[in-house]
């Protein structure tokens, strides 16, 4: 396109294209934006040899590479499962009552199983361990079935109730509203509050009636039992509430709280991390009382 | 301001305008017969100019598309994904109709930390049955796509009624009137029909027993097995608590699901994906 002209005003030749009498100058882009635009369809070509790219018959290619997003993740979870591969060993070899022996072992086992709490066990018991209605409050000294580290990490491995692992801790309180007359509910009711204060569990009507029926499992004193989950009811301390209607509930329709087996989701240095995380937030026992 | 201007000739006078009625078209130069100046024609006429453009982006979309179909490494066959049941299907609409999906992903990503937090990342074989999926591209709450068996039952009830009972800290709306919501199977055998039209493979059996399967996935004391055959490990319980099937127990059969079909103790993560 030598022939054509340049532009009187400019100097600037022109691209042959002419509207109406305006005519388009052919200003070149700038070298260096040029090349950078060469360099980039150089890029791309590099790229799609470098990875995964173009579809052929049966697959695509892999690239000279052979990047894919599975392999890089599963080698950064290989990175920090071997960079954590010491301690996490001596975690699952030491005996879990010996663990605050071992000062470094103890700090670490502390804030890994922090961070499996807050992920995984924050959601019932509260980012705070306080629990809720229903979920056991895990920073007091009541323990409903065991507070001893073992005690706490098999809670955790087996879960409560569920039905995904035969091991599970497992009881079932029975529905009183079909055995129990209303009036009788009532009774009990009271008496179990006034068990709360240091009421006699034997005492009146309503002693006669816990020791019928509730004794076997919330023992005579009332002090609960840990084979089978039985909350002590001779403290002020409540999974469901202690009023009327809470415990009218209670004793009526029973209650049957389930805790997932966490050993079927965490490995087990998560799950003894985690034992230990619990054990030292207030009231962990050394070993299980008699 | 002058009218006129003397470096524009009048049109007349213009050698580059050419005149009307001289057998040129008007108002253009003479082209440059190359390759690429052809484009004329189709500048020129409109209808030819959409059939190319059309014939342009159907190019890219053959090339972008098309290739998932046929390609092996793209669909990903996976052992123990099953359609889902009639009770966990309608809990399905009932998470689509509350627009779950707007503030919660299904969608574990391969990244480390969405691993160590959720579990295994999601395959594209664990939403083939959904219609529509619900990835979801926005996570205001957690990634529900292995939200399945993380929860007791009651803790669903008691944080669909009131999340900021169990979870103070959640910015969840309350769902309470879920409970109180009671469902009949009457639809559901059309809500099956639709999903297959759609491609799931329910069959003609699981169609006709679909208001049983229905009813008795909430009903430990019922003859389930029927149930389980079709649906192999579908959940019996009384998800809810109440005696009244409701939608509550639809949408926790649904969430207790989710992510749990695939034994990740066997599966074997193929590469190049």
């Amino acid at each position: 396109m030598s022939q054509n002209k340049k532009d009187d005003v400019t100097g600037v030749e022109t691209t042959g294209h002419e509207w109406d009498g305006i005519e388009e100058l052919n200003n070149p882009l700038p070298r260096w934006w040029l090349w950078t635009f060469y360099a980039t369809i150089a890029w791309g070509v590099v790229y799609t040899i470098l990875f995964p790219a173009w579809p052929l018959v049966n697959s695509a290619t892999a690239g000279v590479l052979n990047w894919s997003t599975r392999g890089q993740v599963a080698e950064r979870i290989a990175a920090v499962d071997e960079a954590r591969a010491g301690i996490e060993a001596r975690l699952v070899e030491t005996d879990l009552a010996a663990i605050p022996e071992d000062e470094e072992l103890h700090s670490y086992a502390v804030n890994a199983g922090a961070a499996v709490f807050r992920t995984h066990c924050s959601q019932c018991h509260g980012s705070g361990a306080q629990g809720a209605k229903g979920y056991p409050n895990l920073l007091d000294d009541a323990w409903l079935w065991g507070g001893a580290r073992d005690e706490i990490a098999y809670t955790v491995r087996h879960g409560i109730r569920n039905e995904d692992d035969p091991d599970a801790r497992y009881s079932q309180m029975p529905a009183f509203g079909d055995i129990l007359a209303d009036e009788e509910i009532a009774t009990l009711v009271d008496h179990v509050q006034g068990m709360a204060q240091g009421g006699d569990p034997a005492a009146g009507p309503g002693g006669e009636l816990y020791q019928a029926n509730c004794a076997a499992c919330h023992g005579e004193t009332g002090a609960g039992m840990r084979e089978v989950g039985a909350p002590n009811l001779t403290d002020a301390i409540w999974l469901y509430g202690g009023d009327t209607e809470t415990l009218t509930e209670t004793i009526t329709n029973a209650r049957f709280g389930v805790m997932p087996a966490w050993g079927l989701r965490l490995d087990e240095a998560d799950v003894r991390a985690v034992a230990t995380y619990v054990h030292q937030l207030g009231g962990g026992e050394e070993t299980a009382p008699e | 301001m002058s009218d006129k201007n003397d470096k524009i000739p009048p049109a007349e006078d213009d050698p580059k305008v050419t005149q009307p009625g001289d057998g040129g078209i008007p108002n253009e130069l003479p082209h440059h017969r190359k390759l690429l100046d052809k484009h004329a024609i189709l500048e020129r006429n409109a209808t030819l100019l959409m059939v190319f453009a059309f014939l342009v982006v159907t190019i890219g979309g053959i090339v972008e598309i098309a290739p998932l179909f046929w390609l092996e490494n793209t669909i990903e066959e996976v052992e123990g994904v099953r359609p889902y049941s009639p009770l966990e299907l309608s809990g399905r609409e009932v998470y689509v109709r509350e627009g779950c999906y707007v503030c919660h992903s299904q969608m574990i990503r391969p990244m480390r930390d969405e691993v160590e937090r959720y579990g295994h990342y999601s395959l594209a074989a664990e939403s083939m049955y959904d219609h529509p999926f619900q990835w979801g591209s926005k996570r205001t709450g957690p990634d529900l796509a292995r939200v399945g068996g993380r929860y007791s039952d009651e803790w669903h009830v008691d944080h669909l009624e009131d999340p900021q009972s169990v979870v103070p800290e959640s910015i969840m709306p309350k769902y309470d009137y879920l409970r109180r919501a009671t469902i009949e199977p009457e639809h559901v055998g059309d809500l099956l029909r639709t999903h297959r039209a759609v491609g799931v493979p329910y069959t003609d059996e699981m169609i006709a027993s679909a208001r049983t399967d229905f009813t008795v996935q909430a009903d430990p004391m019922g003859d389930y097995d029927g149930l389980l055959e079709r649906y192999p490990g579908a959940q019996v319980r009384n998800f809810d608590g109440r005696d009244e099937l409701t939608e509550m127990d639809a949408l926790i059969a649904y969430l207790q699901v989710l992510g749990t079909m695939v034994d990740f103790s066997t599966f074997e993560a193929a590469d190049a994906r």
